[in-house]
């Protein structure tokens, strides 16, 4: 008993780390590496955590080191928050990666912009950089985008009527908001409109739904998670012989594998060259980068690449770039370099940031892919 | 159970906030700080419910949500001050615990448990459907209180952090100080008799369903309260305020602590505030080392960390 007393006070003193072996930059995270959303946080903190050893090997960023200080937010936007405050207080980062989650980016960029802190979000939502704050940036494409470019494949296809199923967790909610927003700069009608829950097991009542509407061309279904895999298994048991449309949210193998083969022949979504590394034509610009990312995470892991992680990697890339450009690791130099960033070639697509745009990419980011015999294809 | 006279416990409280800033090398401290008393204000409500009343709520942190948003949302659709939406909010979680705990706690046994669990999730829900009022999932931005500006245009320059760490502060001594009162009353002498035996409190003339319910607004508007704060401090507020595991955490950090004395309480919100802090190098284990902690604190300290640990000393003395 006084054992565990005495474990428990001195464990409460000990409540501020001494900070490791001093370094020239340091560099700070806070993602959801456990947790519900550990499946962005966990690839994003491991993608980190090489290139920062990467970056060191090759002699750091004009001969400082880097120091790389990561928290575990669980995806709780209150934690992150708070780790926000103690990386801009105690550790006394210059630059701050992460938010894995839309919830904690939002909930710590007030912190970084009464700081004057650089930070570059890891999550989707559009709301992050509309209206633009000055000192947040981030990597991934908005759902916007990704409606987009589903609308743009759907009227080459020449469909004009569609059905929508979206999951009611942040990613299916905000992008269908989206998607409702900007169908109409693209001639889609969307006729039917149905919705189910995050732990919702079964879909078929809704996707009988919209089967019975009339004059429905193709089905659209936002979301990540499982449920569009369950999506596409109760869509092939229904015998809907239309398209089907799925997110980016879902842009990785564990889909397919999830929704099986059969089931997900002829899906198509919008993805990153990334998880199309291996086909991807020697000419196109992100080759060489992809392939390289894909490599060395592949071997260092032993897991897949994920697009999350390659999120985590354009944002390392495009700070590196940044530190080096204004050649001093004060924040506001820092900051300025990053919104100065041109033509950078990531994994994602290709950045070039403005005072009015702080997302720097464009609809070429995406390629429309499609699934067949259960790998992936690209359609343009 | 008891741990010297209410003003002792006020006085070691007051003491411990008025000093432990000269030991904050950075103002992160203060942001932690903050969370411990915005913790602490909503477990105190708990000791009120399951410490003096013996009843057990799953579901408090529907209330905080209630208070969160109401600072979210009261500015922006009712055009009131955000303090002011904190004191609206407090009273529609009263209000609601009133309805709600009317009938429920006319039953016996875990029904309070169930049904609180179930008003909880209802809320967690009502906040993350109804997305073009409250923001969904994501969640929404929330008005500034307007003190940090007030005091700047008087010529006092206060970092954010170090204000809320004073506000929530005097905010927790209030919550204790009422809660202390709470016990030496008449009322809380008849909680804490419908605590040892129900039968026999009706039997002297206690008003049993009354009296509970009585606690359970209470503990409701600290609840709610909390979240008003944690919202008005991050200026920013997700449906988790009103998630089923911030429930949990609450009544955890009570029961950790020592449920039947305020001071207990707030002493496990502190610790399990400060958890999670200290042990970032193993965040993969902390929920593993919180599992083993609260094992071992429910076999050999019943009372709870602190009352236990109070009696273990006075046994040595004597």
């Amino acid at each position: 008993m006084k054992v565990l007393a005495s474990t428990a006070l001195a464990a409460l003193m000990a409540a501020g780390p001494a900070g490791p072996a001093l370094a020239d930059i340091k560099i700070g995270s806070t993602l959801a590496m456990t947790g519900p959303a550990s499946f962005l946080g966990d690839p994003e903190a491991k993608t980190l955590e090489m290139l920062v050893e990467e970056v060191n090997a090759a002699g750091g960023i004009n001969g400082e080191m880097i120091e790389l200080i990561q928290y575990d937010d669980g995806a709780d936007p209150n934690k992150a928050r708070t780790f926000a405050v103690r990386l801009i207080e105690d550790d006394e980062v210059v630059a701050i990666i992460g938010g894995s989650t839309t919830g904690t980016t939002l909930a710590l960029m007030p912190e970084v912009d009464a700081a004057g802190i650089p930070f570059i979000s890891l999550a989707g939502s559009i709301s992050i950089i509309d209206p633009v704050e000055p000192y947040t940036f981030k990597t991934p494409h908005t759902d916007r985008m990704a409606c987009q470019k589903v609308f743009e494949d759907m009227q080459k296809r020449g469909i004009s009527k569609i059905g929508m199923i979206s999951g009611t967790g942040g990613f299916g909610a905000s992008m269908r908001k989206q998607c409702l927003e900007v169908a109409s700069d693209y001639g889609i009608d969307v006729i039917a409109d149905e919705s189910y829950g995050p732990k919702d097991a079964d879909m078929t009542p809704q996707l009988t739904n919209i089967k019975a509407t009339d004059g429905i061309e193709a089905v659209l279904n936002p979301g990540f998670g499982q449920g569009p895999a369950i999506v596409t298994r109760n869509y092939s048991q229904l015998g809907i012989d239309l398209p089907l449309y799925q997110s980016h949210g879902v842009a990785s193998q564990g889909f397919i594998d999830l929704a099986g083969n059969e089931a997900a022949e002829g899906v198509r979504l919008p993805g990153t060259a990334l998880l199309v590394a291996d086909i991807l034509p020697a000419d196109d610009p992100q080759t060489e980068i992809v392939r390289a990312y894909k490599t060395a995470f592949e071997q260092k892991y032993e897991m897949p690449v994920s697009t999350f992680g390659g999120y985590a990697h354009d944002a390392f890339r495009i700070l590196v770039a940044a530190i080096e450009k204004a050649g001093s690791s004060d924040p506001e130099a820092i900051r300025d370099a990053i919104e100065e960033t041109s033509g950078l070639v990531g994994t994602t697509g290709t950045y070039t940031f403005s005072a009015d745009d702080h997302l720097g990419l464009d609809l070429s980011a995406f390629k429309m892919l499609e699934i067949n015999n259960g790998g992936w294809t690209l359609v343009d | 159970m008891k741990l010297g006279s209410k003003h002792t416990t006020l006085l070691v409280l007051a003491v411990i906030i008025i000093v432990a800033p000269f030991f904050f090398p950075s103002s992160y401290y203060f942001r932690v700080g903050s969370l411990i008393f915005i913790n602490g204000l909503a477990v105190t409500g708990i000791v009120i419910l399951t410490g003096y009343a013996g009843q057990v709520s799953l579901g408090h942190a529907g209330f905080a949500g209630i208070g969160a948003y109401a600072c979210a949302l009261a500015p922006v659709y009712l055009g009131v001050h955000p303090g002011l939406a904190l004191i609206i909010g407090a009273l529609l979680s009263g209000a609601i615990a009133f309805l709600v705990g009317r009938p429920i706690l006319r039953l016996k046994g875990y029904y309070l448990g169930v049904a609180s669990l179930g008003f909880g999730i209802l809320v967690a829900m009502l906040l993350t459907n109804e997305a073009q009022i409250t923001g969904g999932p994501d969640g929404i931005r929330v008005a500034d209180l307007g003190i940090r500006g007030l005091l700047r245009e008087m010529g006092f320059r206060v970092k954010g952090s170090e204000l809320w760490y004073v506000l929530t502060g005097i905010c927790l001594l209030i919550g204790a100080w009422l809660a202390l009162n709470l016990h030496d009353s008449p009322t809380g002498r008849a909680l804490r008799a419908l605590h040892g035996s129900e039968v026999a409190a009706r039997t002297v003339g206690v008003d049993v369903a009354r009296l509970k319910l009585q606690a359970f607004v209470i503990s409701a508007v600290f609840a709610s309260v909390s979240g008003s704060l944690l919202a008005l401090q991050n200026r920013f507020i997700t449906p988790e305020v009103a998630g089923f595991l911030h429930s949990v955490e609450m009544v955890t950090m009570a029961v950790l602590g020592g449920v039947g004395s305020v001071l207990g309480a707030i002493f496990g919100a502190a610790i399990l505030t400060t958890l999670p802090q200290v042990l970032t190098v193993f965040a993969e284990y902390e929920y593993a080392v919180l599992g083993l902690v609260m094992m071992l604190v429910m076999i050999f300290l019943r009372d709870g960390l602190l009352p236990s640990l109070a009696k273990l000393i006075k046994g040595r003395e004597q």
